[in-house]
C-alpha cells in the first residue's frame, strides 16, 4: 500500500481527484495562513479576558452567570458537528455521491445551528441575571471573546448554505470541492478555539 | 487488460485507505470526548485544590487540541514541513503576546492596588 504524498493540511482528495488535487496546494496553505492569523487574534482577545478577569465591579462573576450543563452540552454538539464534517471530508475524497456529502453537511449544519441557539440562550440567561456587557470589564471582556466564536460559527454556518446552493447549481466541480476543503479547515480550527473557551472561560472561572 | 487489474488494485488501495481515513476519524472523537468529559467531570464533582483543577484543565485542552490537529486537520511531521512550522510559529508569537500581556497587566494591577490602611 503506497501513501500518496500530502500537499496541505486538512484531508487529502488525492491523485484520484487529478487537477483538483493540484489546485488545491496554494489555496489550502492561503486558507492556512489565515487561519494562523485568525488564531493570533483569539489569542490577544483571550489574553484581554484574562487580564479582566477579576474586574467584576461588584458584579455577577463567572460563578452567578455560567450554566455548565448548557456548555457542556454545546461542547458536545460542537465536537459532533467536527465529526460529521470529517464524513461529509470522507464522502467527497471517495466520491460517494452528491445526496450523502450534501446530507452530512446538512447535519453539520443542523448541530451548528444547535450550538448557537444553546449559546444565545446562555446570553439571553446571563442579561436576565445583569450580566449585560457594560455592567463590569469582566463583562465587555466576556462578551468580547465568546461571540466572536459564535459569529465565526454563524459566518461558518452560511458559508455551508452557500456551498450547498454551489452543489446545487453547479454540482460537484473544483471550485466546490476547494470550498468545502476550506470550510473543513474552518469549522475544524473553530472546534479548537472553542477547546481554548471552554477550559479558559467557563472551567477555569468554575473551579 | 493490464489496464484493467491496475484498476482493480488502486480500487482495493483506496478503499483500504479510507477505511484507515474513517478510523483515524474514529480515533479522533473518541479521544476529544474522553478529553472533554474528563475536565468537566473534575470541575463538576472532584473536591480538589484549585490550582491542581487549574493545571488538570490546562493539560486535557492541550492534548485535545493536539488531538485535533493530528486527527481532524491532518497535521503530522509526514507531509509538507510549512503547515507545521507555520502551527509553531504561530504559537510562539501567541505565547510570548499572550503572558506579555497577562504579566504586564497583572503587574500593574497589583502595583495599582491601594496599600491597606494601617
Amino acid at each position: 500500500m503506497s501513501y500518496e504524498a500530502i500537499k496541505h493540511p486538512g484531508l487529502n482528495l488525492g491523485s484520484a481527484h487529478g487537477r483538483d488535487h493540484d489546485a488545491a496546494e496554494s489555496m489550502m496553505f492561503g486558507f492556512w495562513v489565515f487561519l494562523m492569523s485568525d488564531a493570533i487574534l483569539f489569542s490577544m482577545v483571550f489574553a484581554t479576558y484574562v487580564t479582566s478577569v477579576g474586574a467584576t465591579a461588584g458584579g455577577p462573576g463567572p460563578h452567578e452567570l455560567y450554566d455548565i450543563k448548557s456548555v457542556f452540552i454545546e461542547t458536545l454538539l460542537l465536537l459532533a458537528s467536527s465529526f460529521t464534517f470529517g464524513m461529509a471530508s470522507l464522502a467527497l475524497k471517495y466520491k460517494h455521491g452528491t445526496a450523502r456529502l450534501i446530507g452530512w453537511l446538512a447535519v453539520t449544519l443542523v448541530l451548528g445551528v444547535a450550538f448557537l441557539g444553546f449559546e444565545l440562550h446562555d446570553f439571553a440567561s446571563m442579561f436576565s441575571k445583569g450580566g449585560v456587557p457594560s455592567r463590569s470589564g469582566f463583562l465587555s471582556a466576556f462578551f468580547d471573546l465568546v461571540p466572536l466564536h459564535g459569529l465565526h460559527v454563524t459566518g461558518g454556518s452560511i458559508w455551508l448554505i452557500c456551498l450547498v446552493g454551489q452543489i446545487a447549481m453547479y454540482g460537484v466541480d473544483t471550485q466546490v470541492k476547494l470550498g468545502v476543503m476550506r470550510l473543513a479547515l474552518f469549522w475544524h480550527f473553530l472546534d479548537i478555539v472553542w477547546i481554548a473557551i471552554f477550559s479558559v472561560v467557563y472551567l477555569a472561572g468554575l473551579t | 487488460m493490464i489496464e484493467q487489474t491496475r484498476d482493480g488494485r488502486n480500487a482495493t488501495t483506496r478503499k483500504l485507505e479510507e477505511r484507515k481515513e474513517f478510523r483515524s476519524y474514529i480515533w479522533g472523537i473518541a479521544l476529544a470526548l474522553v478529553l472533554t468529559l474528563v475536565p468537566f467531570a473534575l470541575v463538576h464533582w472532584a473536591a480538589m485544590p484549585r490550582l491542581w483543577l487549574l493545571s488538570a484543565i490546562g493539560a486535557f485542552a492541550l492534548v485535545q487540541i493536539v488531538i485535533h490537529f493530528r486527527f481532524f486537520l491532518h497535521i503530522g511531521f509526514w507531509q509538507k514541513r510549512e503547515d507545521l512550522q507555520l502551527i509553531l510559529f504561530s504559537t510562539l508569537l501567541l505565547v510570548i503576546m499572550v503572558t506579555g500581556t497577562i504579566w504586564i497587566m497583572a503587574s500593574l494591577a497589583m502595583r495599582m492596588t491601594l496599600p491597606a490602611q494601617p
